[in-house]
């Protein structure tokens, strides 16, 4: 059995590593200069079948490992960091989706759908009035005529939503319920409309296509996950999502490396004989690196020791909480201090937007990283957490 | 022991009702504790029962309801008996 998974975890990085060399790579300046979605780089992930990749055989997937899942993450991320970003956040919903639709028959049917449609699922979890804290929400599941339900929620950001083929949204269970009493909602693009609230030119990760909506939408009460969303986050979605955005972040800062070891190994060989100047500080870049590449490849560790336990109580804990808080935290801050750090050892050459050393968009890019969930909001969650947590 | 976490409930889970009103099984979180709050309930039992709770049983689940955080109480008041 594991001689099997491994079989089927190297296949997939083997596609994976060809598509983003390839076509990401070929069309990430444009996708960044245009602020446009990553069309090409996403078809041909579809034409692998590597958007229902995770998914078990009997549902249409490949049955991969979320090490491979994290492993693709970094090598999209080494090319175009945006399809790296878009196939990430996909993951997450998908994994989701499996770990927590099992059982239910509407859950089972769709990602068997997700699988042979290679349907794109987009999330809906930020919301205005929450204070980016995505264990509330503010819009709510509401009664609607012959046995439907529907919700309309104001969200700041929704990541290539006009592309997705599925949204999964959070909500608070009922009109009446507590803001902390969340539910997540899976609705089709034929089932939701997205009105665009403002533009999207933003800094970095541009490819993303992540502006605000106001999202609405009538579904059938069986699109909503049985478990309540406070489940969920914890012990899916909230890990899952360091675990695989470091991943592309960790991505990013190694391409920005590469460049500027490439630069360093250029001059080197224009004057032989002499250790050129700028290669003391590529040593500074790389003791940078390897700390961020511990640190992600221990979350990881951490996230696939647990994942499968029996009730999944590490997973709940205040202490699994705060790991991968810090994962996000650590990871989030040292993968733009790699980009700067790059952009020292090359100097104007990588400073420039059209050489083979450019790193500005590895620096602007990463630099979306303390955004995602702001740090700030983990750090205030955190405060609270090590009040009470005994082994952090 | 129910009363005592009832007066700690009334003191610092910000509930939405009154706790005397609540069942032992109700879930505190579907009557509004916040996470936050719950950190500011913890802190309190272990200040009221003289326990630490350990990183293991400091779960959502743990102190979802009066009843739950009962059995976790007794539970650590035992093992101290016991040993």
């Amino acid at each position: 059995m594991i001689v099997e998974a491994t079989d089927r975890d190297s296949a997939f990085l083997a596609d994976v590593k060809r598509v983003a060399a390839g076509v990401a790579a070929e069309h990430a300046v444009d996708v960044d200069f245009d602020a446009r979605f990553p069309v090409e780089a996403i078809d041909a992930l579809r034409e692998l079948g590597a958007l229902s990749a995770f998914l078990d055989p009997a549902l249409g997937g490949a049955g991969v490992s979320l090490d491979a899942l994290a492993a693709a993450c970094f090598e999209l991320g080494r090319h175009c960091g945006a399809s790296a970003m878009v196939f990430a956040m996909h993951q997450i919903q998908v994994v989701t989706m499996a770990r927590h639709g099992e059982g239910q028959e509407f859950f089972e049917d769709h990602l068997r759908r997700v699988a042979a449609e290679q349907r794109l699922v987009a999330s809906v979890t930020s919301e205005a009035g929450t204070g980016g804290d995505i264990g509330r929400s503010v819009a709510a599941v509401t009664p609607a005529p012959d046995g439907m339900a529907g919700f309309s929620k104001q969200a700041p950001t929704v990541s290539y939503g006009a592309h997705a083929d599925d949204l999964l949204i959070t909500l608070r269970r009922a009109p009446d319920a507590e803001p902390g009493d969340q539910v997540a909602v899976l609705t089709r693009a034929d089932q939701h409309t997205l009105e665009p609230q403002g533009t999207w030119d933003p800094f970095g990760m541009r490819g993303t296509c992540s502006p605000g909506y106001v999202v609405s939408a009538t579904f059938s009460p069986e699109q909503i996950l049985a478990e309540p969303f406070a489940r969920i986050a914890p012990e899916s979605m909230v890990p899952v999502s360091h675990v695989l955005w470091s991943h592309l972040w960790l991505g990013i800062a190694t391409d920005a490396f590469d460049r500027s070891r490439a630069f360093v190994r250029a001059a080197a060989k224009r004057s032989p004989g002499t250790t050129p100047p700028a290669a003391a500080k590529l040593s500074h870049v790389m003791s940078e690196l390897s700390l961020l590449r511990a640190e992600v490849y221990q979350g990881l560790g951490d996230y696939s020791r647990h994942m499968d336990e029996p009730g999944r109580e590490w997973l709940s804990t205040m202490a699994a909480a705060l790991r991968f808080n810090n994962l996000k935290i650590a990871a989030s801050e040292q993968a733009p201090r790699i980009c700067q750090g790059a952009m020292g050892v090359t100097g104007i050459v990588g400073f420039k937007n059209d050489t083979p050393f450019s790193v500005g968009r590895h620096l602007r890019d990463t630099m979306s990283a303390c955004l995602m969930v702001a740090n700030e909001r983990i750090h205030q969650t955190n405060a609270g957490l090590l009040l009470i947590a005994k082994e952090v | 022991m129910t009363d005592r976490i009832r007066r700690i409930l009334t003191d610092h889970a910000r509930l939405n009702v009154d706790p005397d009103d609540l069942a032992e099984s109700d879930d505190l979180y579907q009557s509004g504790m916040t996470s936050h709050a719950s950190v500011q309930v913890m802190l309190a039992l272990e200040d009221e029962f003289d326990v630490e709770f350990p990183d293991a049983m400091l779960t959502r689940s743990v102190f979802e309801s009066i009843a739950s955080m009962a059995a976790a109480i007794a539970q650590l008041v035992g093992s101290e008996v016991a040993a």
